[in-house]
């Protein structure tokens, strides 16, 4: 510790603190230059930021700072600034007829462009990021719709989606869970006639009662020869394509506790643009009608 | 000792304090406190710190125990609920979090790691089914996730029995649930799952805009019912059209 005895080093002519270990004597340097100054440089920023900016806390708010910056002001004008510069174009695809849209090449790529992006975002954690769905999530790729895939029907489902609460002209339709409806013997019939109507391995007389049974349960909805109907939502079941899966034990699971698929509505979440351009964009995918 | 360093005056007497570990001690911790006064203190009293909005409701609890259950399975080491204001996060995941949105969360679950997306608006994005598939195996749904499962919370059952000394925990630590509101929280969580149930009315005056149904679509009310019913009113009850940004924030 201090002392009062001044100490000087004898080699390098600079005062010591006093300390000493060992013989090794502590030189009392001062701080380098430009460490001292740097430490100032702060501390004048620092006063001259908590002016700048919003700092201090006060009686009944902080100090706004002169220059009026806000975190929240500063992404209003952020968002307000690239939907300034997209206004033109938006405007543009939110009242343009999708079916022409092709024969406008420039708005097609901003369509189908920004239609990726928001597919991306909101739809591919259920339809999957390539839109090949998985089960229960309807795969886009292919041309077989549950209830339609022309531009229409596509912008519709996004904009009110599928059997939700929050909008009430959602598409809506209920399968009938035919568990306390038909005996175990229907059941394994009805079966075997899905698998016959959709070409694959079957018990052929089973399959003949199910038809009749198919015929007065089934067929309301999904038509006499089983083809499916787009306005209730009712599946196609003569063709591979299965959003639950078509082998026995799904179906009978299927007929015997049903499924109601949920998809929430968009129109809400979306603006007209996106919903325009996520439309054009599912329909390209392949299966556009 | 050197000649630059006071031997007396005011400065000297600093050499009282080092050779007094304890009064050093002291000392220290009242100058490094008045950092923490100055930031921190100011958020109690500000009248700006949290936005008045309406909307904003206590957690039914259903959605309490659903959120227990988030904070139980470290939901929030991987997910935050902060949207921050920056155009990036909300052309992604929608408006930017207010301070008034996570009022009644204790403990607030901003986070601040996103090995997975943000959760604060998530509700109503995805439907029950998902969640529930989701939940369960991850992958099945979206393959490039690194998420794990949590397939045991189907078969775990939400005891309704301690729903009410929950709500009343959290009545102690500032959430305003009424006296009502604690003696029915046992049969509210049970109602929260059951659209036919008599109290459906009830429980929506409480708990305005809650959502109820089945949510995984098995019988009783597992832990999956609770924490679906928690990830679906994530971010659903701020009424922004009341929201009108503060120039100072």
């Amino acid at each position: 510790m201090s002392s009062d005895k001044t100490d000087i080093d004898e080699i390098t002519g600079t005062d010591t603190t006093g300390h000493s270990w060992d013989g090794i004597k502590e030189l009392n340097n001062p701080l380098p230059r430009w460490w001292l100054y740097t430490l100032y440089l702060c501390i004048v920023w620092a006063i001259g930021y908590s002016i700048a900016y919003p700092a201090w806390p006060m009686i009944s708010g902080a100090t706004a700072g002169v220059l009026g910056y806000s975190t929240r002001a500063e992404v209003a004008a952020d968002i307000a600034r690239f939907e300034e510069a997209n206004a033109g174009i938006s405007a543009e695809l939110a009242s343009a007829d999708l079916v022409t849209l092709s024969d406008n090449e420039e708005l097609m790529r901003y369509a189908t462009s920004a239609g990726a992006a928001v597919f991306r975002n909101n739809c591919s954690q259920c339809h999957g990021s390539g839109a090949a769905g998985s089960k229960g999530y309807p795969n886009l790729l292919d041309d077989d719709w549950l209830w339609g895939g022309d531009f229409e029907n596509i912008s519709y489902t996004i904009r009110h989606g599928i059997r939700n609460e929050e909008d009430w002209d959602a598409r809506y339709s209920e399968m009938t869970a035919f568990d306390e409806v038909l005996t175990n013997d229907e059941i394994d019939a009805v079966v075997q006639h899905v698998l016959a109507i959709s070409n694959q391995d079957h018990d052929a007389a089973l399959a003949e009662t199910g038809g009749v049974i198919f015929y007065d349960n089934c067929a309301a909805c999904h038509g006499d020869d089983g083809a499916g109907n787009r306005d209730m939502g009712a599946a196609n079941l003569t063709d591979a394509i299965w959003l639950y899966g078509g082998d026995a034990a799904t179906l009978e699971e299927t007929v015997r506790y049903a499924r109601f698929g949920v998809m929430p509505n968009w129109g809400t979440r979306l603006t007209e643009a996106e919903i325009q351009a996520v439309t054009a964009y599912v329909h390209q995918l392949g299966g556009g009608e | 000792m050197s000649d630059t360093t006071p031997t007396k005056g005011f400065l000297a007497k600093h050499g009282i304090l080092e050779r007094s570990p304890t009064l050093l001690l002291v000392s220290s911790l009242l100058v490094v406190s008045i950092g923490g006064i100055v930031e921190i203190a100011p958020l109690f009293y500000l009248e700006n710190t949290i936005e008045k909005v309406e909307g904003v409701r206590p957690y039914s609890p259903l959605e309490l125990a659903g959120r227990d259950i988030y904070v139980r399975e470290g939901c929030y080491v991987c997910h935050s609920q902060m949207i921050r204001p920056m155009r990036d996060e909300v052309e992604r995941y929608g408006h930017y979090s207010l301070a008034a949105e996570s009022m009644y969360d204790h403990p607030f679950q901003w986070g601040s790691k996103r090995t997975g997306p943000d959760l604060a608006r998530v509700g109503g994005k995805y439907s029950d089914a998902w969640h529930v598939d989701h939940l369960i195996d991850p992958q099945s749904v979206v393959p490039e996730s690194v998420m794990p499962g949590y397939g045991y919370l189907m078969d775990v059952s939400v005891n309704a029995e301690y729903a009410a000394d929950v709500v009343a925990t959290h009545r102690i630590v500032g959430v305003p649930y009424t006296e009502e509101m604690i003696e029915v929280a046992a049969s509210d969580v049970l109602a929260q799952i059951d659209p036919d149930s008599d109290s459906y009315d009830d429980l929506l005056e409480r708990y305005p805009g809650a959502q109820i149904r089945n949510f995984d679509g098995a019988p009783g009310v597992s832990e999956m019912d609770a924490l679906v019913a928690y990830l679906q009113m994530l971010g659903t009850t701020v009424d922004f059209s009341t929201f009108t940004p503060d120039a100072s924030r």
